[in-house]
């Protein structure tokens, strides 16, 4: 494999305490690639994403972004090398309106014209310009994370990382979200923390599967469901 | 619409009656009562955008007020030059700030333990210059005179006039016109985009810094703002009043906090409002009880039981309040309107208002 990597995480580790969330995870992402992380609750997903968006600063090993290394560097200087994050209970402003809080992401880079624009164009492809003047307090759990996914491809990042976006949607919504993660792949990379088998299957095309911390199984979506080991952990049974 | 524009006509009213008519009635112990109640304005004002914008709680922001007001003092009496005092006072309250906001917002330190932290801060400063009586406790030919404070605070002059100290009424004017100034650049940052960021970070600081802003720079900046802004309300009580290590006070403190709570956090008009009317009753009272021989009850104590009534029974204050009122009537006058037309089949709906 030649071609360039986007994002490679080698050996990242994060203990908090006694207990080691992340243990020594090596990860490989190509630019467009898509890749969904897999793997039951407290198998260190969320943990995974916070040290890759700058929220917390891994005990050990590096994660290296574009070429620069993001250990030690604060969550806005992420955001601004490229790397937007959705978290897994929606994080939105509340207070303000849905128009505002997407163009205050999209001026982050543009000047207000252009942010105004991007705006309208990023709200009619998620699909929510009809919700552009409400306060995002007032919206439903799927609109929020709607809401939230806008703001987070506003400024156009060059990685995008969900975290179970698909949570608290409808049938619709869902399918819809499927569609538009899909078709972000041509613009950025993605990586997509989800429970959801049914979008795993209709999205995936690589899968990590994280387990105690460690990375379980990658390879192919088709190829790493049917593993036993995984089975055996998203069944219950003890891996180890 | 309607209502930010009936809002800026208030305040244009209000700064017309403050800075045409009244000056024109010429009563002096208004325009002097007015001038103390305008620089403690700038005061509340400060703590407004900080606190009710940034979401900053800051308890000790008569800090930058006293530190402006000495710095004033301090510099006046050793330059001659009140102007050049001026300036160097706001940078002095400004840079004061900058350099606190840096430790509490790159240490990660805020909500109440910012409180404490400035309010701290605050005291140091009040119990460090309350013991500067003497001798040896000067700063060029300024003493800092403890207790108290610098009574030989020289008055801004006539610009390129070193020997025409301004008239009570000119300083009158200047205080209020500062205070409106200060309003107007209050608005006018909060409208900007690092208002809107600065707002952004009071909703939800980390997205915010997941959306690529730094917030302890915006704080940082905001912060600093504030700062400069309560200094030049510290220079104006000096010229008003005289400095002294009062102006570093608890009771200065928690008036600020009372001021805004009454007012209306989360707004800029409603705190200096509740400044002026907790001023003005508070003299109101002081002439009564001492005035009238009724030394049967503490003005502090009718304060509190305000205060104490507005966060009970009011909650966001009187500016919130009164904007709900208008709005309870204008939208009661609105379908009254509407279906006094419904009612009558002679009236057709308007094409166009």
């Amino acid at each position: 494999m030649t071609e360039a990597l986007i994002l490679e995480a080698r050996g990242l580790t994060m203990r908090f305490g006694g207990v080691t969330a992340v243990d020594g995870v090596d990860l490989k992402v190509r630019p467009g690639e898509l890749r969904c992380l897999i793997g039951p609750n407290g198998a260190g997903k969320s943990t995974f994403f916070k040290m890759l968006s700058g929220q917390l600063r891994p005990s050990a090993g590096d994660v290296v972004f574009k070429g620069i290394s993001l250990v030690g560097l604060p969550a806005s200087r992420i955001a601004r090398l490229g790397i937007g994050i959705k978290t897994q209970v929606p994080s939105v402003f509340n207070g303000l309106t849905v128009a505002a809080g997407v163009t205050l992401a999209a001026r982050r880079s543009l000047p207000p014209m252009l942010a105004r624009a991007r705006t309208d164009e990023t709200l009619a492809r998620i699909g929510i310009g009809r919700l552009r003047d409400r306060l995002v307090g007032e919206l439903a759990h799927g609109q929020r994370q709607l809401v939230e996914l806008a703001m987070v491809l506003a400024p156009q990042p060059d990685l995008v990382l969900l975290d179970e976006p698909a949570a608290g949607m409808t049938a619709d919504e869902v399918s819809r979200l499927a569609d538009l993660v899909v078709e972000l792949t041509r613009s950025s990379a993605v990586i997509i923390v989800e429970h959801d088998m049914q979008f795993i299957r209709r999205i995936a095309r690589d899968v990590t599967v994280f387990n105690c911390g460690r990375v379980l199984a990658e390879g192919p979506a088709g190829q790493v469901l049917a593993d036993q080991r995984v089975k055996d952990v998203y069944l219950g049974k003890e891996a180890a | 619409m309607l209502k930010s524009s009936l809002g800026a006509a208030a305040v244009a009213l209000a700064a017309v009656y403050a800075l045409v008519v009244v000056p024109a009635e010429g009563q002096m112990t208004t325009m002097i009562n007015g001038s103390v109640y305008a620089s403690y304005g700038i005061l509340a004002l400060s703590l407004a955008l900080i606190w009710g914008y940034g979401g900053i709680l800051s308890f000790g922001q008569a800090a930058f007020f006293g530190l402006g007001g000495y710095a004033y003092a301090i510099a006046a009496l050793n330059l001659g030059n009140t102007w050049a005092a001026l300036v160097i006072a706001v940078a002095l309250a400004g840079a004061s700030a900058a350099v606190l906001g840096y430790f509490m917002f790159w240490g990660r330190i805020s909500d109440v333990y910012l409180g404490v932290i400035t309010l701290t801060v605050s005291l140091i400063l009040y119990r460090f210059l309350n013991q500067t009586a003497g001798d040896e406790w000067t700063i060029g030919s300024a003493p800092l005179g403890g207790f108290n404070g610098i009574p030989s605070t020289p008055i801004l002059t006539l610009p390129g006039l070193p020997d025409e100290p301004l008239s009570p009424e000119q300083i009158y004017v200047l205080a209020m016109g500062a205070l409106f100034v200060g309003y107007l650049a209050c608005k006018l940052l909060v409208a900007t985009h690092f208002g809107r960021v600065v707002v952004s970070i009071r909703e939800n600081e980390m997205r915010a810094e997941l959306l690529g802003y730094d917030a302890r720079l915006y704080k940082l900046g905001l912060f600093t703002f504030a700062g400069a802004l309560a200094g030049i309300g510290g220079v104006l009580f000096a010229n008003c009043v005289f400095v002294s290590p009062n102006m570093f006070n608890l009771q200065t403190n928690g008036q600020l906090i009372i001021w805004v709570i009454v007012g209306g956090l989360g707004t800029l008009a409603g705190p200096v409002i509740g400044c002026f009317l907790l001023l003005m009753l508070a003299t109101f009272l002081g002439t009564v009880h001492q005035g009238g021989g009724t030394n049967w009850f503490d003005p502090n104590l009718v304060l509190g039981v305000l205060l104490t009534l507005v966060v009970v029974a009011l909650r966001k204050g009187l500016l919130p309040l009164a904007i709900a009122g208008f709005d309870a009537i204008a939208a009661r006058r609105g379908q009254r309107g509407r279906l006094a037309r419904a009612a009558d089949p002679l009236v057709c709906e308007p094409q166009a208002e």
